[in-house]
């Protein structure tokens, strides 16, 4: 193992290196653009042995990557933000298909206006097409779940492709130490590839032809939702295994910060759980408050029994959302919700929309908005508003 | 190597079951692809006439592996698939097969791309001059003064000319052919399939549904395209054109037969004007002296 500096893209692109992926097609958004950039010199060097198709949209590279991931080969693409939305249809053609492969997405927000800051609008976006998706919360996590991303979805229990997710810039652009895996142990971690079917010629397999009858399209649905709940299983085990290799474990769908004693919870995604963390260690250290912090690791598929196992006697419990669907309220928080509704969890729950279009969030912020929450619900057993839309620095 | 259909291979690549209307051009090109490439070929289908035609799942009318796929985005994922088979060191041709919708419109950046990259896939533009999937509507490659259900008063505008921008994409090999003329396809496909990078053949289908004529006349429309010189066969080779021996005669103009004999076979051109068959007309000769220009 060696200790190396690297930016959440350069991350990427090491893992992307690590797991002998043959084809990598791309194409350059800010700030996805130095994964692209980097894995076109590990190309052009020779350091990474592999075909990389230049294309002229994100439609067509993930098109590429899937038509290559078909005909039998680990393929790799990435991008962010209107790139991402631009591949939506392919996305749903890639899950339905039952192939695996890995994209990276730096969470980007959406236009208008332009805007390159981080929120999490572009990837929520896409939680129905069937990927699995995973948040990272620095760039450790980002290069050991990218390379735990190929295992997973080659798992014949999931056989579905997956994205990993990290925030524009603060950790797309930022640079932490990595611990950069041995080749020989990701080779020991990686078996082959192991794929649904492998197109070759003179083998007259069929994929997407009309079903006779309707029934089995619906199936196709259904056994993806299998698929999923399959999936927490394998990812727990990749969890594990990683952890004996190298020591590292991230934690399986969730990871869960001081939530033994916790009353009050603060549920989030992506790289402002680590802002959090420094909030939950505030308010013990400094308030006494028996405040933890739930990451969702994984959004799909989506971590319910653990919310419901750790939320089942919470006082209170405050859900940060990046991004929101106009109408209804952010993602995490309907999905926190509904899960805990399903098992008779009646928690008072609140939604704190933030961050959206790259507004920061300072841990401080994170404190107050807790701080304020915890008081309420203490006073009123409930809170009076279950929306609340949060600028920063008030 | 001049071919003769009896030294054709017998296996058969279109099976009974398949979807297609009577008389379909799509489902005869699909037979002379078998006949030129058999079972070398792993199609990349997009949405179009020949996802149906395909039959129903599990079952396949056509014996061939078929990678169907969203309507933009049939070179990309051949150009991934080729890459794949060449990494890992498998025989195979991989052929987008797309209408000229997925080929001509929705698909253009995508074929375009695919092709200034030179990825080594075969196109082939399966052109019926019209959405017939979707029930008939005009594309960029319907002909002026057609009938379509969008252009219920006669078609506008021309037909833009794919194969010369095809050309000047300076790709190694581009073609036109016609289901009326099978060796002279099956020898084009022969051809391509022996050159690496991206190459590019036009097929004119003419379709009796959208076009408006009886399903036995296929064939003797789709010559009658060529002899009144309205579609011209030629290919490219490294960007040297030549015009193929079943289109040469038609280069005295005094050989090709009248226009107005293509027209009047075809539902779709019931309306046109005499006016707009002087234009048909004048754009034929204009054609000619744009290609033969390129072909000197
Ligand atoms: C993105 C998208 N838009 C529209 C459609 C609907 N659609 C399916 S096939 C088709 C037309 C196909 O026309 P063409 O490519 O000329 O092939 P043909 O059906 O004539 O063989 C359309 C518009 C689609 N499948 N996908
Ligand atoms: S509409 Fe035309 S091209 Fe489509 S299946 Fe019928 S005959 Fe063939």
């Amino acid at each position: 193992m060696v200790l190396k500096t690297l930016t959440g893209n350069y991350a990427v692109a090491t893992a992307v290196k690590l797991a002998r992926v043959k084809v990598v097609a791309t194409y350059p958004i800010t700030p996805q653009t130095t994964i692209v950039e980097k894995l076109a010199e590990m190309v052009e060097t020779g350091e990474l042995d592999a075909e990389m198709i230049r294309v002229e949209s994100e439609y067509s590279a993930m098109a590429a990557v899937y038509g290559a991931a078909s005909g039998g080969v680990r393929a790799f693409t990435a991008t962010s933000s209107h790139g991402l939305l631009y591949m939506h249809e392919m996305l749903w053609w890639v899950a339905g298909s039952r192939m695996p492969l890995v994209m990276a997405v730096v969470t980007r927000s959406i236009g208008p206006p332009w805007n390159i800051w981080t929120d999490h609008s572009d990837i929520m976006g896409q939680r129905d097409a069937g990927w699995l998706i995973t948040f990272s919360e620095n760039s450790q996590e980002t290069l050991d779940e990218t390379l735990k991303l190929f295992r997973i979805t080659e798992d014949e229990r999931v056989y579905l492709p997956g994205i990993v997710t990290l925030d524009a810039f603060i950790m797309s652009h930022t640079s932490e130490p990595v611990d950069i895996p041995d080749q020989s142990l990701v080779d020991a971690f990686l078996p082959p590839r192991k794929q649904p079917y492998v197109f070759k010629a003179g083998d007259p397999i069929v994929m997407g032809n009309m079903p006779r009858d309707l029934k089995w399209n619906m199936m196709v649905r259904e056994d993806m939702c299998r698929a999923m709940e399959r999936a927490k299983r394998v990812i727990e085990e990749a969890d594990e295994l990683w952890g004996k290799l190298t020591g590292r474990k991230h934690g399986g769908l969730t990871d869960c910060y001081r939530c033994e004693d916790a009353k009050h919870f603060i549920v989030g995604m992506g790289a402002w759980t680590g802002d959090m963390r420094d909030a939950v260690d505030h308010l013990r250290d400094r308030f006494g408050l028996k405040v933890g912090l739930i990451k969702v690791r994984y959004f799909r598929p989506f971590p319910s029994e653990d919310l419901i196992k750790w939320l089942n006697n919470a006082m209170s419990v405050v859900v940060f959302d990046r991004s929101v669907s106009p109408g209804a309220e952010g993602p995490l928080y309907i999905e926190t919700v509904s899960s805990l509704a399903s098992s008779g969890v009646r928690s008072p729950v609140k939604n704190v929309l933030a961050g959206l279009a790259g507004v920061d969030l300072a841990p401080a912020d994170i404190s107050n908005v807790m701080l304020a929450s915890v008081e309420e619900v203490e006073e009123l057993g409930a809170f009076k508003q279950r929306v609340t839309w949060f600028y920063g620095g008030e | 190597m001049p071919i003769s259909i009896k030294d054709l291979p017998k296996e058969k690549y279109v099976l009974p079951g398949d979807t297609a209307c009577p008389g379909c051009p799509e489902n005869m090109g699909l037979r002379f692809v078998g006949m030129a490439l058999g079972g070398k070929v792993i199609l990349v289908i997009p949405a179009g006439c020949t996802s149906i035609i395909q039959g129903l799942a599990p079952g396949s009318g056509l014996n061939f592996p078929i990678l169907n796929v969203p309507f933009a985005s049939s070179d990309a994922v051949a150009a991934g698939l080729s890459a794949a088979k060449k990494i890992l060191g498998e025989d195979a041709v991989v052929v987008a097969w797309a209408g000229d919708g997925g080929t001509a419109d929705i698909g253009f950046a995508t074929l375009s791309g695919s092709a200034e990259r030179n990825d080594n896939i075969i196109h082939i533009c399966v052109d019926n001059e019209a959405y017939m999937n979707t029930g008939i509507q005009r594309s960029s490659q319907t002909p002026l003064g057609a009938w379509t259900t969008t252009t219920v008063g006669g078609k506008k505008e021309r037909k833009k000319d794919l194969p010369l921008i095809m050309l000047m994409h300076r790709i190694p090999y581009v073609a036109t052919a016609s289901v009326a003329y099978p060796i002279d396809f099956i020898e084009k496909l022969r051809k391509a399939s022996t050159i690496r990078g991206f190459k590019y053949i036009h097929l004119h289908s003419p379709c009796p549904v959208g076009w408006r004529f009886d399903p036995m006349y296929t064939v003797t429309v789709a010559k009658l395209a060529v002899e009144t010189g309205m579609w011209i066969l030629f290919e490219s080779e490294d960007s040297k054109v030549s015009i193929s021996p079943s289109s040469r005669p038609y280069l005295d103009k005094s050989k090709r037969k009248p226009v107005k004999e293509y027209l009047s076979m075809q539902g779709r051109f019931r309306n046109v004007t005499d006016e707009v068959l002087k234009e048909i007309e004048r754009q034929v000769d204009e054609n000619w002296s744009t290609l033969l220009k390129l072909a000197a």
